[in-house]
């Protein structure tokens, strides 16, 4: 009792807390966000008091199954939920965005909807709600089963699940309300970069934890991919995000770098965000769901032993390269570069590891949808990891930069590798987290599977007509020695080029809304009467062996 | 741990021993060609540093030994670029711009490089083609203008720009704010704008036109002329046609009257080049309104009061 008595004083201190800060906010979005926290409180308090079995409750509405008490689960089933919910939300703002650079009235004149504040719930809801929910919930269930361990600190895993969760709310309202950092992909201010230190911190200790209690001799390689990218983010995170609060009460703060120095810190941020973030995390989900999903050993150890090293040691000097022909000074430049090149075959170590762990079962290409999704996953990976130390050599980068290029070259990292990956991940995990036979429908997941393939090139190939379009007339000269195209000139002519790529991301989200639809039946426990993938009939007429013809 | 090796039978590979929940690991050597192409890409970056700047030391960097730097480069194809052009250039610079349309030739590539700089510098506010932006910006298509339209002219308004407080030599007169500075009252300017609309044949005389004809001699005519054919010794538009940069319906001109915007231009002398400005010139004159310099006039009357052509 007394227990209970002290947490729930501790909950309403916090929300009593939160609302002295609100009530003292030197502006409105800080009001607001100290609002969402004291509800937050209020709610966990709530929850304390009332002193029902919520994971009971829970598991009622998202038919979860009872824990078997061998590994912790909850906190990955949760997360399987969240990962799909902001899949929806940030692959659907993406689309939208699409259309508004296709045709600009779709911004509404309305401050809350520009393409400026969109664009950042966009990529941080794809990338660090949707790619964020998944890693963690992946690195949870991956980390249980290779260390034969149930997760260390229960508490704390549920803390990390919902604080997360806490994070991507500040953060998404805050991107509305105009509250930014301005630093691409790390835009929450202050003290929402202080919530996610935090958390980060107990992720850390749950995940380490839990390979500290492990039953198994040896540390598998996605774990050592998954702490990784836990480490290195922390680290990214606290220095790219450097910085000085206008006011304690306030959402204004001041980056503790000004310029190039400011712009080297954050594309040394920025480029291993994709590095450590979409890379190394989702290699770890590679390492252990396709050899999982396939039934066959990983291809080679010493090669993942290679790649992992050198992967991780390249990665973190690349950065310059998105400041070629800046005020960044040369030598920057140089290493940013060479060291983009040199990270190719690091990178394709992944790719080849993942693709021939398929030895000895690609037949499954053809039967396994699943499958299929992870081959095409590892292709893009293997093409946009070429594409990248391509892009980063001067000579290329003085045309593709601040062109649309860079655009299809991230998302098809970004739809084909992390997307695919997540999603077959996610297929895989389903059933086994609900304890069904198999998911509601194998032959939605192709449906899925071909939608999101024909979207993705749609994409990339549109952006790479209008980046290399856009490349060439901005340094088109006459034959008088001037510049033939003004620059709305090459918007005017992207126009066909934006309404292809965003048909390729309705086709994308259309392939998501039918994971939606699967997903939800399975949990609802039906299963879908359909023909098997692959049928090779027996014919019997056909199948006339020569008689044995005697000896003479 | 070696106990628990096997060979595969798929790939007749041995396994390195190792279980994580089902999943073994194959000891499969790495692939040659993976590895001799990072050896490769590991060489290729080992020269490009030597031969390009690269190693921080601790006042500078390494400047590589083929001296390459990216600012030289700029330099150098700027000199190459600029030594190309020289011999336009200085043509250009040297013919007194009134001469320009003379010269074919020399007009052609003016117009090229002057359509250039107007990409850059220009489009923001006049648009790609120079129609401008109906109710903020001119168009410079038409014949109608504001401070002139022969080349001399429009190099100045473009050298010292239209209404820039802190230099004198710039385009400069201040539209009286008729209704804000209650001048005349709303009835009044009501009456003028009748009788603009008059003389612009967008409305039958009537009454209140005829009192408007009187505030308008008394009070706009000093600018704008007896007829509102317009002033462009002091920029005032003509008001007899159909072309309104602020909007020809009662309201817009209503509005104008009581607040006018006095329209600002920045000059472009202290940031462009004689040169460019020269070309620039060139190019809104051949944008279809370019005025021939009035030769007689100029001769009678020299320059303006304020020593602007």
């Amino acid at each position: 009792m007394d227990s209970l008595v002290s947490k729930a004083g501790g909950w309403m201190a916090l929300a009593l807390l939160a609302l002295v800060m609100a009530a003292a906010a030197a502006d409105a979005p800080f009001a607001v966000h100290m609002g969402i926290v004291a509800a937050a409180c209020l709610i966990a308090l709530w929850a304390t008091v009332s002193r029902a079995d919520f994971d009971a409750i829970a598991r009622g509405i998202l038919k979860m199954p009872g824990d078997e008490g061998v590994y912790d689960d909850d906190p990955i089933r949760w997360g399987a939920i969240a990962t799909l919910f902001w899949g929806t939300a940030g692959m659907a703002a993406g689309l939208y965005i699409a259309l508004q650079l296709a045709f600009p009235a779709l911004n509404l004149n309305l401050e809350y909807t520009t393409f400026g504040r969109l664009r950042p719930l966009h990529t941080s809801a794809v990338i660090f709600a949707f790619g964020g929910n998944a890693l963690i919930a992946t690195s949870f269930y991956v980390v249980q089963r290779t260390c034969r361990a149930r997760l260390a600190f229960p508490a704390l895993a549920r803390f990390v699940f919902w604080g997360y969760q806490l994070f991507i709310v500040l953060a998404a309202t805050g991107y509305l309300m105009g509250v930014t950092e301005a630093r691409e992909y790390a835009e929450p201010e202050w003290y929402v970069d202080l919530w996610l230190t935090i958390v980060w911190v107990a992720y850390l200790a749950v995940f380490v934890g839990t390979i500290v209690k492990r039953r198994e001799p040896h540390i598998y390689v996605a774990n050592w991919f998954y702490l990784s990218f836990i480490i290195t983010i922390a680290m990214l995170h606290i220095v790219n995000n450097l910085s000085m609060p206008a006011s304690l009460f306030g959402s204004k703060s001041y980056a503790a770098f000004a310029g190039v120095q400011d712009a080297l810190t954050q594309w040394w941020y920025g480029h291993n965000a994709v590095g450590f973030f979409l890379t190394a995390g989702f290699l770890a989900m590679m390492y252990y769901f396709v050899p999982k999903q396939a039934e066959r050993p990983v291809y080679s150890y010493r090669l993942s032993i290679i790649h992992f090293w050198s992967l991780i040691f390249l990665y973190i000097w690349a950065g310059p390269h998105h400041l070629h022909y800046t005020a960044l000074p040369d030598w920057a430049q140089t290493l940013g570069m060479v060291f983009s090149v040199m990270l190719w075959m690091p990178s394709w170590g992944g790719m080849i590891n993942g693709l021939m762990t398929l030895n000895g079962a690609w037949d499954k290409i053809r039967t396994d949808p699943i499958i299929r999704m992870m081959v095409m996953a590892l292709a893009f990976y293997g093409m946009s990891t070429f594409e990248g130390p391509m892009m980063s050599i001067k000579w290329v980068n003085s045309m593709s930069h601040y062109t649309d290029w860079t655009i299809g070259h991230v998302h098809s990292g970004a739809l084909g590798w992390n997307g695919m990956i997540t999603f077959a991940s996610l297929y895989y995990l389903v059933p086994r987290l609900w304890g069904r036979p198999r998911l509601y429908s194998l032959r939605m997941v192709n449906w899925h599977f071909w939608l999101a393939t024909v979207g993705i090139v749609f994409y990339a190939a549109s952006m790479w007509v209008a980046g290399i379009m856009q490349g060439l007339m901005w340094r088109e000269y006459g034959a008088d020695g001037y510049l033939v195209y003004s620059f709305a000139e090459s918007v005017a002519a992207m126009h066909p080029m934006y309404l292809i790529r965003a048909a390729g991301g309705a086709l994308y989200l259309a392939g998501f809304v039918i994971m939606l639809v699967n997903v939800w039946a399975t949990l609802a426990g039906k299963v879908r009467a359909e023909k098997p993938m692959t049928e090779t009939p027996y014919n019997a007429a056909a199948d006339r062996p020569l008689a044995p013809v005697p000896a003479e | 741990m070696a106990e628990q090796q096997r060979i595969d039978e798929a790939t007749g590979t041995r396994t390195v021993g190792h279980e994580w929940d089902g999943i073994e690991e194959l000891d499969t050597p790495m692939p040659r060609w993976w590895l001799w192409t990072f050896y490769l890409t590991i060489a290729w970056a080992a020269v490009y540093v030597v031969l390009y700047p690269a190693w921080p030391m601790v006042n500078s960097a390494t400047r590589g030994v083929i001296g390459w730097s990216s600012r030289g480069q700029l330099e150098q194809e700027l000199a190459a670029d600029a030594t190309r052009r020289a011999p336009v250039v200085n043509a250009i610079a040297a013919s007194p711009i009134a001469e320009l349309p003379a010269r074919p030739e020399l007009m052609q590539a003016a117009v090229q490089g002057g359509g250039a700089a107007f990409r850059v510098h220009c489009v923001q506010c006049h648009g790609s083609g120079g129609a401008g932006v109906q109710t903020l910006y001119p168009s410079l298509t038409d014949d109608d203008w504001l401070w002139g339209g022969d080349l001399d002219r429009i190099d100045y308004t473009i050298t010292h720009g239209i209404r820039n407080p802190e230099h004198p030599a710039t385009r400069t007169s201040l539209m009286p704010a008729f209704g804000r500075d209650a001048i005349l009252d709303a009835r009044q300017i009501a009456d003028v704008v009748s009788h603009v609309r008059v003389i612009s044949g967008q409305e039958k005389p009537s009454a209140s036109s005829a009192r408007g004809a009187t505030l308008f001699e008394a009070n706009c005519a000093v600018c704008h002329g007896a007829n509102g054919e317009g002033g462009r010794q002091v920029g005032a538009p003509k008001l007899t046609d159909a072309i309104w940069l602020y909007g020809g319906d009662r309201a817009s001109i209503a509005a104008t009257v009581a607040n006018p915007r006095n329209g600002v231009m920045p000059r472009w002398g202290e940031r462009l080049d004689p040169v460019t400005i020269k070309m620039l010139a060139a190019y809104v004159y051949s944008l279809g309104g370019g005025e021939r310099a009035p030769a007689t006039v100029a001769a009678a009357q020299g320059q303006g009061a304020d020593g602007q052509p």
